[in-house]
């Protein structure tokens, strides 16, 4: 239990310190591998609450390609980082007055709340960790039969963010040669071969 | 001291915080406001992850699952629309971004 309680507060403040700095770096490269900690240390917060798919799921997707897609980004745009400070001081307060305001409303909802005595019963999919069921297993089984069509719906959304990604960025650059097979296979030898009679001693 | 629901969801409340306050401060690096709704949705996330594990109900976790998805196609769609308008306009500052006059 010390151990936990130990790896909760390690992850949770390395999380929220990296976040911060997130914000606060100058360089946005900096910015992408700090957020690749946090990425890591909310997987820590994850398998600590026995979430243990999802925080795999987490590196892979989050840290294996969504974080190396920002820093793809950051490193083939050229930047100029000098002027990104610029405006910082004239934003700082309404951002500190909104992000003061959304804290003290967070605090006050976490502090308010109750769970209602007929919570057991209104679960939707109970889980108990003890029955020896892992969490990958007991996740697989909800999604592919309950959840199925969701979870259908999620890979349509990958699929037009794949081909809208590849739209958007894809430009037709002039002068270069492609093979285009349809019309290598539409050739007929009538339109590109003549037959021609030459005289003995003479040319064409 | 036992770690209850209240420790996670103190971190999500701040790391949420932390996606807003990004989003208002950088207002020359239209990349690091992505990053911030990336923040965001990790604060969304976890707070998911952490009711589906104090209260035993599987849903919030494949509601997470789905969540990164849109995370993931949201990232790739948004940072396509950063290099396109990168190489229109060679700049990819917020305030230049106003060919909508939005």
């Amino acid at each position: 239990m010390i151990i936990a309680t130990f790896a909760f507060y390690l992850f949770a403040v390395i999380a929220v310190i990296s976040g911060t700095l997130v914000i606060f770096a100058r360089n946005p490269v900096h910015s992408v591998l700090w957020l690749i900690l946090a990425f890591f240390n909310a997987a820590g917060l994850f398998v600590l609450l026995g979430a243990e798919f999802l925080a795999m799921l987490l590196v892979v997707v989050y840290v294996g390609a969504v974080a190396v897609l920002f820093l793809f980004v950051v490193m083939m745009l050229d930047l100029n980082t000098l002027n990104f400070r610029e405006g910082f001081q004239s934003y700082m307060p309404i951002g500190l007055a909104i992000g003061a305001v959304l804290l003290a409303e967070l605090v006050m909802v976490g502090g308010g709340w109750a769970l209602t005595p007929e919570l057991q019963a209104l679960r939707a999919m109970p889980f108990d960790a003890a029955t020896g069921v892992t969490n990958t297993e007991a996740l697989g089984r909800i999604i592919y039969t309950d959840y199925v069509y969701f979870f259908q719906a999620a890979g349509v959304i990958l699929l037009v963010a794949m081909i809208g990604a590849i739209m958007l960025t894809h430009r037709e650059v002039a002068g270069v040669k492609r093979q285009k097979v349809a019309r290598q296979f539409a050739r007929q030898p009538g339109d590109t071969l003549e037959v021609k009679k030459v005289q003995t001693g003479r040319g064409i | 001291m036992v770690v209850g629901l209240g420790h996670y969801l103190t971190v999500a409340a701040i790391l949420f915080t932390l996606g807003i306050f990004g989003i208002f401060l950088n207002r020359k690096n239209i990349i690091i406001i992505l990053m911030s709704i990336e923040l965001m949705l990790l604060a969304v996330n976890i707070n998911l992850v952490s009711f589906s594990a104090f209260l035993g109900d599987l849903v919030g976790q494949v509601f997470t699952m789905f969540v990164l998805t849109v995370a993931a196609a949201e990232a790739a769609i948004g940072l396509a629309i950063v290099v396109v308008f990168y190489r229109n306009r060679g700049s990819i500052e917020v305030e230049d971004i106003n060919q909508m006059k939005g």
